[in-house]
């Protein structure tokens, strides 16, 4: 898989630091194309309810997804600071996901990782691929992959 | 040589080429006598080799060689088409396609002599050489005037075949008064040659520093363009003696020869020939320009009358193409683009066209109506509206480039089912947008083999039934609107329903009760799902369960839509609609609980207010009679999940959607006004939703979706 964790030590991975609630989550920061503040979102019918529509960004029209549904949590509240963040990856079409904030960017190494079994019935650990320890907060990282394969 | 950027142009010719090739030995089979036809064939044949030879394809140079000698003894006449001699010239037709695709996609020809061809080829040639060679001889002579009178018109070499017109007539009277000699030169270009034009162009530029060319054959035009053979003819005017002259020529590396004489043509018109002149002259372009033709090898005795009759092809080659003078200019006119830059074209079209609908938008919310705004942005909208059209239009092909090749595939089915059938095309010239065509093939590729395979019955049994041994099929193609429609039509069994029905109960699709309360068009309709053949046999042609289901996901992802008429006994008709074109359209913007939507103008008849007082029930569905028409109603807000905002009292907006002969109407909360938008793709994660088929950018930026009203119907 793409993004499957390396095995190389001293490998430094840079992620995207996401609020969804009082979580945090990471997003490696190669599949993304650009963050964009929240804008008006058409809603497209008779699509999944995680789906919250479609944007123009740049004259292209994008997918809207919600993280929070798609994960099986509340709905989302849209304040300043939420954001969209334009997901690029090979393997599927471009995308645009919903989040609460973002918070910063973290480097991550591999001995920084840790790779848990998760159950992959519950809402956090569904599209997780590891856990990281940064400063003083846990970051689940996200795999975008996994995220986006089912849609 | 590097020859790789001439590739492309390559790959497109040959393909012109092959196509041609196999429509005219479809002919060709019709009418094996067509003098036309035959030539027709010899020249792309012999331009194919040319081609192949200068791209240093050799493989397939040398079997248009053995395909275009074949030609050249039909031509001559000293062979006769038959059925057996046909099938062979497809196979090679066949493996001269084959290299070209190897070509295409690997640049080299791959490493197929396609030996069995070649010989059944030279099998051919050499029946025909057991046949006593006095007979073509003895004609050929009758023949030759009559084909080339020009050369017969006194002097004494090719050059002499030159007409001169008017203008090049006087010129050539201005040289004679400027006491200028005046020559007729015949160029030989090595048979090796591979840049011809640009041999001929040095010779055109070593004779100039001499004197001046005034005339030439074929046109000098025909000559850059590499339209000769071997040989080219020119007349020219000069104070130097012809030896300066013949040796400058001489001097153009890949020339073989270069004769001259003092030019006749001028002075008097078509004074008698001189016999041995003209023998002595034409004796060497002959052995030159054909040294394997067979001809050249008979006894010495036929050797003049067999040179004579060759003479008639050898002209009658150059002459053609001065024919075509006329219809040169058009086709000059026109310009190969690559199909990515004319995408880029329309893709800045679009931009235009979305920053012009915001221009609009902001001025309106400006209010800045006065100071002659207003006429500006009018003035905007019909150039970019005009600019639309003018690259649509260049974008436009007929589907002749696809359904040229069907008869041929119709005739090869026909062959190898036993079964007799005829295929009748009109509207071949219709147009489409470029990448519609491109994707349109395989599809009607399908729905004809679909029913030549299963549509049309076996000879006996369509004798049995009183209709004609031979099945007919058709394809007809039209301009219905904004929409192209491409009917497939036969007159085969039809679709049996009730086994169909059967079937679908047999693979558990519905079940019996399902089934029986389904009418016949659902029913008819499961032929489109996957993997669901109704073929007794499954054969090599179709039957396997793929196809219509191909057809129809083909159909719908160029926004078509594909519809099937049946009647056991009599036939089947499939009819494809297709949109003109996939990117910008003319739409009503409405407004349906609060969100704005776009209807394309080209599926909406009228619009109608309707009172709530006028809906009807009928089976428990909402209709309103509308000038004696019944018309189902279809409450948009519910469609599109969402609710509505207006007064549910008042007068209803309805927008009476058409599809076919099939009428709805949509009941919307307000209407916007037309405008011209473009279609943007919503991608995979969002067409799940069938009747909205993509969205658009308004004005201010905001994406509206666009109701694709043939779905709803």
């Amino acid at each position: 898989m793409a993004n499957e964790l390396s095995t190389n030590v001293n490998e430094i991975v840079q992620y995207i630091v996401i609020r969804i609630g009082d979580e945090q989550y990471g997003i490696d920061i190669k599949y993304i194309d650009n963050i964009v503040r929240m804008q008006q979102i058409t809603r497209v019918p008779q699509v999944p309810d995680y789906f919250k529509g479609v944007i123009n960004l740049r004259g292209e029209v994008l997918p809207v997804l919600s993280l929070r549904l798609k994960m099986g949590l509340q709905k989302d509240e849209i304040t300043k600071d939420t954001r969209i963040i334009i997901i690029k990856m090979e393997a599927h079409e471009a995308i645009g996901v919903l989040v609460d904030s973002v918070k910063e960017v973290v480097n991550l190494s591999t001995a920084e990782i840790e790779r848990v079994g998760f159950d992959r019935g519950e809402d956090r650990g569904a599209y997780a691929m590891g856990i990281g320890k940064h400063e003083d907060g846990l970051i689940t990282l996200l795999d975008m992959d996994l995220v986006l394969q089912g849609l | 040589m590097d020859v790789s950027q001439y590739l492309d142009i390559f790959l497109d010719e040959s393909k012109e080429h092959l196509q041609n090739l196999n429509t005219s030995v479809l002919n060709l089979e019709q009418d094996p006598e067509n003098p036309e036809t035959i030539s027709e064939i010899f020249r792309a044949a012999h331009t194919l080799k040319g081609m192949a030879g200068t791209m240093g394809y050799k493989r397939m140079q040398t079997l248009t060689h053995d395909m275009e000698n074949v030609f050249s003894e039909v031509r001559e006449g000293n062979l006769k088409v038959n059925a057996a001699m046909v099938d062979v010239l497809f196979r090679c037709l066949d493996a001269i396609e084959e290299y070209v695709t190897t070509i295409q996609e690997t640049a080299d020809e791959g490493d197929n002599d396609n030996e069995p061809i070649i010989k059944e080829l030279n099998a051919i040639l050499e029946n025909k050489g057991a046949e006593p060679e006095s007979a073509p001889a003895a004609e050929a002579p009758a023949a030759a005037p009559e084909a080339a009178p020009a050369a017969d018109g006194g002097g004494s070499g090719a050059w002499d075949a030159i007409e001169l017109n008017e203008e090049e007539q006087k010129a050539l009277e201005d040289a004679m008064t400027a006491n200028k000699k005046i020559y007729g030169v015949t160029v030989y270009v090595q048979e090796s040659c591979l840049l011809k034009a640009a041999r001929a162009f040095l010779v055109f530029k070593a004779i100039e520093e001499h004197g001046e060319i005034v005339a030439a054959n074929p046109s000098t035009q025909d000559i850059e363009d590499e339209k000769f053979e071997l040989e080219f003819s020119l007349v020219i005017a000069t104070e130097a003696p012809l030896d300066t002259i013949l040796s400058a020529i001489k001097s153009v590396s890949e020339i073989a020869d270069a004769k001259g004489a003092p030019f006749a043509g001028a002075a008097a018109p078509a004074p008698e020939p001189v016999p041995e002149k003209k023998e002595k002259a034409k004796k060497a372009p002959k052995a030159e320009a054909k040294p394997a033709e067979t001809t050249t090898a008979v006894a010495p005795v036929k050797n003049e009358v067999a040179k004579k009759a060759e003479k008639k092809p050898e002209k009658a080659a150059p002459a053609k193409p001065d024919a075509k003078k006329g219809t040169k200019p058009a086709v000059n006119r026109t310009v190969r683009v690559d199909i990515e830059k004319l995408d880029s074209l329309m893709n800045l079209v679009s931009e235009l066209i979305i920053a012009k609908n915001s221009l609009v938008s902001t001025a309106t919310s400006a209010g800045a109506s006065g100071n002659g705004l207003n006429e500006q942005i009018e003035y905007l909208e019909s150039v970019t509206t005009n600019l639309h059209e003018s690259v649509m239009k260049v974008r436009m092909v007929p589907i002749e480039s696809v359904v040229s090749k069907f008869p041929r595939m119709i005739r090869d089915i026909s062959k190898q089912l036993n079964k007799p059938m005829e295929l009748y095309m009109s509207g071949e010239e219709t147009e489409l947008d470029r990448t519609v065509v491109d994707e349109i093939g395989d599809p009607l590729m399908h729905m004809l083999r679909n029913s030549a395979d299963h549509g049309l019955e076996m000879p006996e049994e369509r004798i049995a039934k009183g209709k004609p041994e031979c099945g007919s099929i058709f394809l007809d193609a039209y301009q219905d609107g904004n929409n192209v429609v491409i009917e497939v039509r036969d007159d085969g069994n039809g679709i049996d329903v009730e086994r169909v029905r059967q079937k679908a109960i047999e693979r558990g699709v519905m079940t019996e009760e399902q089934a029986y309360a389904a009418d016949d068009s659902d029913i008819i309709n499961l032929l489109f799902m996957p993997s669901f053949s109704t073929a007794k046999q499954v054969s090599d042609l179709s039957g396997r369960g793929v196809g219509l289901d191909v057809v129809k996901s083909k159909i719908e992802a160029l926004s078509g839509e594909v519809d099937v008429k049946t009647k056991l006994g009599e036939g089947t008709t499939f009819t494809i609609r297709l949109p003109l074109t996939l990117a910008i359209i003319q739409a009503l913007m409405v407004v349906v609980g609060g969100e704005k939507y776009a209807i394309a103008l080209s599926g909406i008849q009228t619009i109608e207010n309707v009172s709530p007082k006028d809906i009807k029930t009928v089976e428990s569905k909402e209709v309103i009679n509308l000038r004696g028409t019944v018309i189902p109603l279809l409450r948009m807000d519910n469609i599109l999940e969402t609710e509505s905002k207006r007064n549910p009292g008042a007068d209803m907006v309805v927008v009476i959607a058409k599809k076919g002969d099939k009428l709805a109407g949509l009941i919307v909360d307000e209407l916007i006004g037309q405008q011209e938008i473009v279609i943007k793709s919503m991608g995979k994660y969002m067409n799940k939703c069938k009747f909205i088929s993509g969205a658009t950018i308004l004005g201010d930026g905001e994406v509206a979706l666009i109701i694709d009203s043939n779905a709803l119907i």
